[in-house]
């Protein structure tokens, strides 16, 4: 026993029952303020100007349409990759590996065009949909690959998604090197105009406010993807079977659902998404193939699925919020900023997870003679 | 060209630093046998590592001294891992989701310290080669066993050492026990928390070790994501070796010696499209993971929070 004794102590005990939604959000918010504080403290030993940094991504980021398009830019493949993780997350399947599906599919979506399968003049709408087709294809198989190994042979899939990451790059970096290099440089050639997917600035001749302004398809693409995750996660079937497994195995086992298949599936679905990721990027933005195409969405996907609770909608915004920070993050100085936060709020928000599931309750101790 | 591959001097040389790229590897892994034997799943050593490089090269860079950096890389790394093991054993977090948030901060943490601190490339005199005396004088073997820094040969002897705790002792018995059944060691009187926070902030010391045996002892630099996952081949190398440190050493050298042939292919310009190379140790270790799944159990309680009632 210590000498000293605390007038009271502090008791954690297990919530017996869910706690209401605003608790949930407030909760959410306390980790991110927390967050961002402590990432304050620590640009501010390193020597920068915390207030300053934070006003500045904020500025970068939503100053103007310009900037806040540029944002949107960003959050599109955050959308996809971190509906991607929910909802394999929802089946606790710990999808590490939406990097790699995002590459798999970036690499599908550039076959389509660089294998000459088309006419270089071919109609826009038959490039968008065929890239569209193949990184999706591309994704789900990168997912199945985790999926079928954990059905069949109880493979983790922490670690053969993580791995599969590397062969994606590795594989990819095959192709930019060496088959589709463009005169000896890491990248394809550029694809041609149809395959790129429209941006807001294509209109600026009817409209002159969309001048500038680099929004791609692709945003359309992740809001519907949501809109999907949602149907399917929260009112089909097989979101009852997923969610079923992901709360309990062992009852959604008695009750009949066969945990294979749909480990097989939700994989391949997850896998999907990151792979229409890959094909958005690579036909909205980078409009060929090279190596440097993603800042880590695969990871930053993990951090937004589960700071949004695994609620298709809330990834939306939170993918707006990171986009933020990435976009931010170009040019703010030190360039470790942006990275190291995330990492605070992930970690900040596992953190704060405790105080939904445990009831915090101070009891004062009365004095034993 | 294929038969300047095979010159013993070229062979030799492949097989050193086969030896001697093995060693961050070691540490990591070796390190996360620990956590993961006790039950905790350390996804976050990427992170510890780069942060532990820095903080050795920053101090040796700055006063010249080998040891304090090596120090400075255990206590960073020491701090990382107790901040992961109150988040899993006090905080019961997800462990496959925290590990990616140590992961970042880490990341994002040794770059942005780089830049206030350093700013440019700038390089230091790490350890130097210990020829062990006769040893080294024997030809081929001396060149590719012992002709290396310190650092190389303490992750070896690591090796050993960690099988001997994990298997023969008392404390090794406590870890196996709680990774394996956590409620049975603690009625036995086993604290599953302080146990598992020996591990896991051992496995940081570790982690942070590693960095150091880039930044201080094969490389000399530091960059930023200089370890380029290198910490999470090492979790997966604990899975490939079946939790069994000799299990990790074998994962370890095939994939540095995979990475030495592809150095020196680089360096003779064998044209052998090195990214297919650099795919092989990946696809290898999935496949280990399939045909040995059925074989090795991996301990009962791993990523399980545990909770007492």
């Amino acid at each position: 026993m210590p000498d000293f004794v605390l007038p009271f102590r502090i008791k954690a005990e297990p919530r017996l029952d869910t706690p209401p939604v605003w608790y949930t959000w407030f909760v959410s918010l306390l980790a991110i303020v927390v967050a961002l504080f402590l990432g304050g403290i620590v640009i501010a030993l390193a020597g920068g100007d915390p207030i300053r940094s934070y006003i500045h991504i904020g500025k970068a980021s939503f100053g103007s349409w310009g900037v806040f398009s540029d944002t949107m830019v960003k959050a599109i493949p955050l959308i996809l990759v971190g509906l991607a993780c929910t909802v394999a997350f929802r089946m606790k399947l710990w999808n590490i590996g939406a990097e790699g599906q995002f590459f798999l599919g970036a690499f599908g979506a550039s076959a389509v065009v660089l294998t000459g399968i088309l006419p270089e003049d071919a109609s826009r709408w038959v490039y968008i949909p065929l890239m569209m087709i193949a990184g999706i294809a591309a994704g789900a198989l990168w997912g199945f690959i985790p999926g079928y190994l954990k059905a069949k042979y109880n493979v983790n899939e922490i670690i053969s998604t993580l791995m599969l990451n590397y062969i994606a790059i590795a594989w990819n970096n095959f192709f930019i090197f060496g088959v589709w290099s463009e005169g000896g440089f890491q990248m394809s050639k550029t694809f041609p105009r149809n395959a790129w997917m429209p941006r807001l600035a294509d209109y600026a001749k009817e409209f002159p406010a969309l001048r500038g302004l680099t929004t791609h398809l692709g945003l359309v693409f992740g809001l519907l993807a949501a809109v999907l995750v949602w149907y399917v996660l929260y009112r089909s079937r097989w979101g009852y079977e997923i969610r079923l497994i992901g709360d309990n195995p062992r009852a959604a086992k008695y009750a009949g659902v066969n945990i294979r298949r749909n480990t097989v599936l939700v994989m391949m679905f997850s896998g999907a998404l990151a792979g229409l990721a890959g094909m958005s990027e690579i036909s909205g933005v980078v409009h060929r193939l090279q190596g440097a195409i993603s800042p880590g969405y695969g990871f930053t996907g993990i951090i937004v699925a589960w700071l949004a609770k695994l609620n298709p909608f809330a990834v939306v915004l939170v993918s707006i919020f990171f986009g933020a920070l990435i976009l931010a993050g170009r040019e703010i100085q030190p360039s470790g900023v942006p990275k190291m936060i995330q990492g605070i709020i992930l970690v900040s928000l596992i953190a704060s997870d405790y105080l939904l599931r445990y009831r915090i309750r101070i009891i004062r101790t009365t004095q034993e003679a | 060209m294929i038969s300047d591959m095979l010159t013993v001097t070229v062979l030799v040389g492949i097989l050193a630093s086969g030896i001697r790229l093995a060693t961050p590897y070691l540490y990591a892994a070796i390190g996360e046998t620990f956590g993961q034997r006790s039950g905790v799943l350390n996804l976050g050593v990427d992170g510890q590592m780069l942060l532990g490089a820095f903080a050795a090269f920053y101090v040796v860079f700055r006063t010249g001294n080998l040891g304090l950096g090596v120090l400075a890389a255990i206590l960073v790394g020491g701090l990382m891992g107790l901040a992961m093991a109150f988040v899993t054993v006090n905080l019961h977090a997800e462990q496959g989701i925290s590990g990616i948030g140590f992961y970042l901060f880490g990341l994002g943490m040794s770059d942005l310290l780089f830049q206030r601190m350093i700013g440019t490339v700038e390089t230091v005199n790490g350890f130097s080669k210990v020829y062990i005396p006769v040893l080294s004088d024997i030809p081929y073997l001396g060149e590719i066993f012992f002709a290396h820094n310190i650092l190389v040969y303490l992750a070896y002897l690591l090796v050993p050492l960690a099988w001997f705790v994990l298997n023969k002792t008392t404390l090794g018995l406590k870890i196996r026990s709680v990774g394996e059944n956590p409620e049975a060691a603690d009625s036995l009187g086993v604290s599953v928390a302080r146990v598992r926070y020996f591990t896991v902030t051992l496995g940081g010391v570790l982690s942070g070790v590693a960095g150091a045996s880039l930044s201080i002892g094969l490389l000399n630099v530091f960059q930023q994501n200089m370890t380029s996952g290198l910490g999470f081949i090492a979790v997966a190398l604990v899975y490939f070796g079946g939790w069994r440190p000799w299990g990790v050493l074998g994962g370890a050298l095939l994939f540095s010696m995979v990475n030495s042939l592809q150095l020196w292919m680089q360096i003779l310009g064998i044209p052998i499209p090195s990214d297919i190379a650099v795919m092989l140790p990946y696809i290898l270790t999935i496949l280990v993971l399939v045909v040995s799944v059925s074989k090795v159990r991996s301990p009962s309680a791993l990523t399980k929070p545990f909770e007492r009632d």
